[in-house]
């Protein structure tokens, strides 16, 4: 499979992506290769159908999420990401470490959904930021810009788990009212 | 996924959480995180004139693994000069709480926040 992503979708290959457009892409995508179609066709043909199917729906999902669709032009780029690279900007990390702090003593506050709000609030004004500093590093697109997205991209990482568990904690707490 | 008892044991019994005074000269603090889960490990510890860990506290948000690596490091470091302490390799807390192979990260997470610690009370006794 030589195509990408984006030309599949027949979309340019950037981080700035026409939502409506890939919406409606994927929805044509889908149709053409649902495997109903190929009930009356070869069992090669049926089995190409439903290999195509995955596809499109892999390549939907990294191109709707910001966080896999950076991950993914990145590595079109020839830049993988290392999980194991535990360094990181001590100034980020250690506001990592007071969100969570902030997001544990959340169930024991007088309003534990307003201080949960708070700690959603903080992280999703970062999570933004980082989302229009990458928009502006794929931008510019030179190596060098490249060279600075992993780290942006890590950091992206860290906000969406957190806010994961800022979901998590909310689904507990509405659970036990 | 199945913890091992002194996964367990650690998690349910943490040694050694808590904070010190980071801007103390005796003190040096290591900050690591794991992007792949989103964890965060802040070790950190008090050394004495002689070079000798003295104490040590840690403060990990992240799964089961990943407080029992940073809990079982702690314990290791006390008593510890730096250099032994440098010595502690991922593959020995991994080995000690029998890491699964998909948790191996968080023992590396613990080792990094180490060396990272040391660094730190390195670069501040330097540029004392």
């Amino acid at each position: 499979m030589s195509e990408n992503y984006f030309q599949l979708f027949g979309l340019p290959v950037g981080f700035e992506v026409d939502a409506e457009a890939l919406a409606l892409r994927y929805r044509d995508l889908q149709r053409a290769a649902h495997p109903d179609r190929y009930a009356g066709a070869s069992e090669r043909e049926r089995l190409l159908s439903v290999q195509q199917a995955s596809l499109i729906n892999e390549a939907y999902s990294t191109l709707k999420d910001s966080l896999a669709r950076a991950r993914y032009l990145l590595e079109l780029n020839g830049i993988t990401l290392s999980d194991t690279d535990t360094r990181m900007d001590p100034m980020f990390l250690m506001e990592q470490m007071e969100l969570r702090e902030a997001l544990d003593a959340a169930p024991a506050a007088a309003d534990p959904f307003a201080a949960l709000a708070k700690v959603r609030n903080a992280a999703e004004a970062t999570e933004r930021q980082l989302v229009e500093e990458l928009a502006a590093l794929f931008q510019r697109g030179e190596a060098e810009a490249l060279q600075q997205a992993p780290e942006r991209l890590r950091k992206l990482q860290f906000m969406r788990k957190l806010l994961d568990e800022v979901d998590e904690r909310e689904g507990d707490l509405a659970h036990n009212i | 996924m199945a913890y091992s008892d002194k996964v367990i044991e650690h998690y349910e019994n943490p040694r050694n959480v808590g904070a010190m005074d980071k801007d103390a000269p005796d003190v040096g603090t290591g900050m690591v995180g794991a992007p792949a889960c989103g964890d965060v490990m802040r070790l950190q510890i008090k050394v004495s004139a002689e070079g000798v860990i003295e104490d040590a506290k840690f403060k990990t948000y992240g799964c089961g693994s990943a407080i029992a690596s940073s809990s079982l490091v702690t314990e290791w470091m006390k008593g510890k000069t730096l250099d032994q302490a440098l010595e502690i390799k991922n593959s020995q807390i991994a080995e000690e709480l029998a890491l699964p192979p998909v948790k191996i990260h968080c023992s590396v997470l613990a080792e990094d926040a180490i060396k990272a610690a040391i660094e730190d009370y390195k670069t501040k006794q330097s540029r004392a």
